[in-house]
């Protein structure tokens, strides 16, 4: 992926980033190594992945898991370890961030 | 108008009529009476200034980073080991470009542990970032005080200035300082506009972010670029300050009796009031000798002090701080700007460290010294060999 990177002239005084919410904006997940893979049929939607996650990278609907931002997750493993019917489960990351 | 103060309350007076919206500070000798004379100017409703009584330096530079950040004008004040804690933060603060305005009481760094005079504390803080004047009086440091906020704030700048005077020697002893009325000292410091303020929650800015090797070396040149502005905005501050205050102010440096001189010193701080006494005596006897007294340090005027010195043919640089393993910091700044050009025969002295006296007969000696002036040597005055 090919980013069109500034001169020092044009970036902002003091590295501030004028309006805020910056995260949504990069895809952070980048240096992942593990992937988590989230199995729909055994997920019983109890969300303490979601709790848990530290990159609020679960997607959820209506109070259901939908999936899993890889634009943001880091592989951090924590959603697998909480999740108490493993249905997540980490796999080696093979490149991408998602 | 004029009054008998300490440099304490020359500073404080300054900050009085600055009313900044916080002062966060810790109480270190010989700084405290600063920070004493403020929090009673607050207690007694003086001014409205929210004081931080913080638990550390660390906090304190903390509390002012976060403050100014949120968009407020912000002051603090420290000496030595409390510089030392604060530098951390100081170098977030100089990198996110706030405008805070520090006085450093000039005290020697620990250790071994002492509270007198010497200027290890303003070079540990060489290369933070923040712009570093030097005051030789209590009236200069007043002066400056207020001059430091225009510098600091200027949108080119906006970098946080450290104005340093001795310790112990301006600020506890007692001299003339001529304040301007309140109303004349807040016209010219003039209200802040502080810069994506945090405190702004309709427009959200995002401070002080991560910045990977592809950006980190680009924030640092745009940082230097702020450094790169402070001499013209400082040669204006001064010049306005002038006619207000009917003051002298003009230049990075006050160059005493130096244009025909064949030997000068350099020096920053209040032994160039001593200096100006040796100058006087030995000038009385006919011997063509001169001073340059640094007023901005950081950023170095190199040019203008080059030009200055090059008549000479001998200079003696005085660094009241050792660089330990190499020449003192000042003699590095002025050599290195004769690259490539004649110069004079420099000679370092490092002198008056924890506070050792620096008297005028020690200067007429170094006067006399530069006759045959060994180029490169580094020596100690008024140590006991």
């Amino acid at each position: 992926m090919a980013v069109e990177l500034k001169s020092w002239r044009e970036l902002p005084i003091g590295g501030v980033i004028p309006g805020g919410a910056t995260p949504e904006l990069n895809k952070t997940g980048s240096w992942r190594s593990k992937r988590p893979i989230w199995n729909s049929e055994k997920c019983i939607h109890c969300l303490q992945c979601w709790l848990h996650c530290p990159d609020d990278s679960i997607i959820i609907r209506d109070q259901k898991v939908t999936g899993i931002d890889y634009d943001h997750c880091k592989g951090c493993g924590v959603c697998a370890a909480v999740c108490p019917v493993e249905a997540i489960e980490m796999v080696p990351e093979r490149g991408g961030a998602a | 108008m004029k009054k008998v103060m300490t440099g304490h309350k020359a500073v404080a007076e300054a900050m009085r009529q600055v009313e900044p919206d916080v002062v966060a500070v810790y109480p270190i000798t010989p700084q405290s009476e600063i920070a004493e004379y403020y929090a009673q100017y607050v207690a007694d409703g003086i001014v409205r200034t929210e004081l931080v009584p913080v638990e550390s330096e660390h906090s304190a530079m903390s509390a002012c980073v976060g403050a100014a950040a949120a968009g407020a004008r912000v002051i603090t004040a420290t000496a030595s080991q409390g510089l030392a804690l604060m530098v951390e933060i100081l170098y977030i603060a100089a990198s996110m470009r706030l405008p805070i305005v520090m006085a450093l009481a000039n005290r020697a760094l620990s250790g071994p542990i002492n509270i007198h005079c010497g200027h290890s504390d303003a070079y540990l803080a060489r290369d933070s970032g923040a712009v570093q004047i030097f005051a030789e009086s209590a009236q200069e440091a007043y002066d400056y005080m207020l001059m430091a906020q225009r510098i600091a704030e200027h949108g080119d700048v906006r970098l946080p200035v450290i104005v340093n005077l001795d310790g112990f020697t301006l600020t506890h002893s007692s001299q003339v300082v001529e304040t301007l009325p309140d109303e004349e000292a807040k016209k010219f410091v003039g209200d802040y506009e502080p810069l994506y303020p945090l405190l702004d929650v309709d427009n959200p800015s995002v401070w002080g972010p991560f910045a990977m090797p592809d950006y980190y070396f680009e924030l640092k040149r745009a940082q230097q670029a702020g450094m790169e502005a402070v001499p013209e905005v400082f040669l204006s501050v001064q010049d306005e300050y002038s006619r207000l205050s009917g003051r002298p102010y003009k230049g990075f440096f006050e160059a005493y009796k130096l244009d025909d001189a064949e030997r000068a010193i350099v020096v920053m701080g209040s032994t160039a009031g001593t200096a100006k006494v040796a100058v006087d005596e030995l000038r009385s006897k006919g011997e063509k000798v001169g001073l340059l007294k640094v007023w901005l340090w950081r950023p170095f005027p190199r040019a203008e002090v080059a030009d200055a010195l090059s008549g000479a043919k001998a200079v003696a640089i005085m660094d009241r701080a050792l660089s330990f393993g190499n020449m003192g910091a000042l003699y590095l700044d002025i050599t290195s700007a004769f690259a490539g050009r004649e110069g004079p025969a420099f000679v370092n002295y490092i002198y008056g460290l924890g506070g050792r006296d620096v008297p005028v007969e020690h200067i007429v000696q170094v006067f006399e010294d530069l006759r045959d002036a060994k180029a490169g040597e580094l020596r100690y005055l008024g140590l006991r060999e």
